[in-house]
């Protein structure tokens, strides 16, 4: 099984390693090689932020080589065309303009919705993704990001269907 | 009691792990990026855990547990080690007991730091032994090794680490604890631990006999393994540049160094004869690459340019090639500002629009010299601000002389700016001199640390609290002065200039709780008023 690249990317507080947190922990409890890797410090000061996801039967580097990677999870707006880069070609791009406007009943899980859009393209069951979310969040937050999973899963449905029918 | 339990750590975390399963007695250190968590996670898991004001102090306390016959971790960042340097070389020379461990976490590429300094040197430099993991599993594996090797010749090792490996998480598969059977107690080795000339000759020539002790132990059991591949092309790597090599060269023969100082020149000599091309694969400084060559190896270095920055897989690709055309520059990302709110941002405007000559020093308040504020004309390293002030005191006209202001935050001034006063107060410049300490009371920028003038210990429960006004005015500052610079009727503005414009020696206080910190420091009030008032109601015995 080759190697699955994610790199996730947006500015500092819009929980960018959260999210990775979420999705290595998911790929981890399906007993995957996960490595997964981002810099801490200046760049969490409201800047740029990325943080690369790789999974597979065994993974070496801990970051995503430039143009390789599978996915592009891009948190914010301004940072797709700087990330863009990363991308390889025939890679699928996830942005925010993929999660139905006022959906979510909190913004902050704009995240999680994300990783929703996501999980469609992955082959980790529901329960995963739900057993990572109540692993690794607050359980006062569980409900919410729930919910902004589903709505993103929902959308990443829509979306996965709209891409093959342009046959990309 | 081995387990078959299979975790997702970063190495930060797998230190920790392993620094608990070898019965640390206390962890030590001060924080700086990417080195910071490893205390922490001690801390949550169970053990003893404590910040010390600076890296030294933190090197000297962790020497003390290990004469104490007790186990040992200083953590720090890669410049921490310099700070720490001192007692490190001295360190070297004497017969240490329980396992001392010196965590050097090295920023290649500056994520968050000053330099991009390579502490490889500094094992080759104080004589001492170094270790460096590729993934997490190895920190874990090396951090017990190191404790062991630390014991067996009584000698500090050093785990360097980088941001690649400590803040990458990875499979880890723990093993059973492994706490060695020293009772902590008091011998008494004069020779041994006091480094006076009569005994640190004798010493110095001890340390070469150990360090040849432990080639000898890394040649023939030293944490170093062959990846086996085609002998067409043979790579030695060590740290997180294995990993990238591995995956930029699969077929490739690759010799991952675990021991990396004294390195297994045996080892060495019998991959290199074992392949037709040999190439050294290390980030940062050429260190390998020049030892492999002074002993006559025929092995292939990297092109000068892949001395900066960090590798990764495409630039292995290149230096396997042989590609030294220029590299893309990545995009540009948003670079990093004060939040919103942060009170360093009333400070920086006022410091910018009175075109103050500004001396800074490190932490958040360095985003001052970024738009809009450009408010900084220096940063060297923590404690810089106040002797690079009174160096441009001294030797300014005296007009500009007037305009230089010295600005550190709380933590750093713990850290490494008392000595700045005291040479203020000692050498005073014809012009007077103001420091203004921007006091967030925490160390915000590596994650909201606690330090000695929070009066809250590393886990945040209340400690004696060191009051920097009342220091200041016992150094004999002239004027020290607290304020709110989000208060109005503070007058920040106002105090600054007036103390500017005075010729003496003044520290002025801009005093306002970090944002992101606020809510949490309220908590750990709230909760040590109530601890108190348990304490207070409850028995006594």
């Amino acid at each position: 099984m080759a190697v699955t690249n994610i790199v996730l990317a947006g500015l500092g507080g819009q929980g960018v390693v959260t999210a990775s947190d979420l999705l290595s922990t998911a790929a981890f409890s399906t007993g995957l090689q996960v490595k997964k890797s981002e810099v801490h410090g200046m760049s969490q000061r409201g800047g740029s932020v990325t943080s690369d996801v790789r999974f597979g039967e065994e993974v070496f580097s801990p970051m995503v080589p430039d143009g390789e990677a599978d996915f592009l999870l891009v948190f914010e707006p301004s940072q797709v065309e700087i990330n863009r880069h990363w991308l390889r070609p025939g890679g699928m791009l996830i942005t925010p303009d993929d999660i139905p406007e006022g959906s979510l009943r909190n913004r902050k899980s704009l995240n999680v919705a994300l990783l929703g859009a996501l999980s469609v393209q992955l082959e980790f069951d529901e329960a995963t993704w739900m057993q990572a979310i109540r692993s690794r969040l607050p359980a006062k937050i569980h409900a919410i990001n729930e919910q902004a999973f589903a709505i993103g899963r929902g959308a990443g449905e829509r979306l996965g269907r709209e891409t093959q029918t342009e046959g990309v | 009691m081995a387990t078959n339990e299979r975790m997702l750590l970063s190495g930060n975390e797998a230190v920790a792990l392993a620094a608990l399963h070898a019965g640390t007695h206390l962890g030590t250190g001060y924080p700086g990026t990417p080195s910071t968590e490893i205390l922490e996670a001690l801390d949550q898991l169970g053990g003893r855990a404590q910040w010390a004001p600076n890296e030294k102090v933190a090197l000297e306390v962790a020497l003390g547990v290990s004469l104490a016959r007790g186990r040992t971790l200083a953590t720090m960042k890669h410049v921490g080690v310099n700070v720490a340097a001192d007692p490190l070389f001295t360190a070297a020379y004497m017969d240490l007991v329980g396992g001392l461990v010196l965590i050097s976490a090295d920023d290649p590429g500056m994520a968050s730091s000053q330099n991009e300094q390579d502490n490889r040197h500094y094992a080759r430099a104080a004589g001492v032994p170094m270790l460096e993991p590729a993934d997490a599993q190895e920190a874990y594996d090396f951090t017990l090794t190191a404790f062991e090797l630390s014991e067996r010749w009584g000698i500090p090792v050093i785990l360097r680490m980088t941001t690649r490996i400590c803040h990458a998480r990875t499979q880890v598969c723990p093993g059973p604890a492994r706490p060695g059977s020293l009772q902590p107690g008091f011998q008494r080795d004069i020779p041994g631990r006091v480094m006076v000339p009569t005994h640190a000759r004798p010493a110095h020539r001890k340390l070469r006999g150990k360090l040849e002790q432990i080639a000898r132990w890394n040649d023939s059991e030293g944490p170093n393994r062959v990846y086996d591949g085609d002998r067409r092309l043979g790579i030695i790597a060590s740290g997180v540049s294995v990993m990238h090599a591995r995956e930029a060269a699969p077929g490739a023969r690759v010799l991952s160094l675990g021991l990396t100082w004294p390195l297994p020149m045996e080892t060495l000599r019998r991959f290199v004869g074992g392949v037709d091309r040999c190439i050294v694969i290390e980030e940062g400084d050429h260190l390998v690459y020049e030892a492999l060559r002074a002993d006559g190896l025929a092995v292939e270095g990297k092109p000068e340019m892949y001395r900066f920055g960090e590798l990764n897989v495409p630039r292995v690709r290149r230096i396997l090639a042989g590609d030294t055309s220029p590299e893309a520059a990545p995009p540009a990302g948003k670079p990093p500002e004060l939040c919103k709110g942060c009170s360093h941002r009333e400070v920086f405007e006022v410091l910018g629009r009175l075109k103050y000559i500004v001396a800074g020093d490190i932490g958040c308040y360095t985003l001052g010299v970024l738009p809009p504020f450009e408010a900084m004309d220096t940063c060297v390293d923590m404690g810089a601000a106040i002797g690079v002030g009174l160096g441009l005191r001294h030797t300014l006209p005296p007009e500009e002389a007037r305009r230089v202001v010295s600005v550190i935050g709380d933590s750093t001034f713990v850290h490494s700016g008392l000595t700045g006063i005291a040479e203020m107060v000692y050498n005073p410049p014809p012009t007077g001199h103001v420091v203004l300490i921007v006091d967030n009371d925490t160390t915000a920028m590596t994650g909201r640390q606690e330090h000695p003038g929070t009066g809250r210990s590393l886990n945040h429960a209340p400690t004696q609290r060191m009051d920097l006004a009342e220091v200041c005015r016992a150094m004999g500052v002239k004027n020290v002065q607290v304020v709110d610079p989000q208060k109005p009727e503070d007058d920040f503005e106002g105090a600054l200039k007036a103390l500017m414009e005075r010729d003496e020696l003044s520290v002025l206080i801009a005093r306002r709780p970090c944002v992101l910190a606020a809510p949490m420091i309220r908590r750990y009030e709230q909760a040590a008023r109530e601890g108190a008032a348990d304490h207070a109601q409850a028995p006594t015995p």
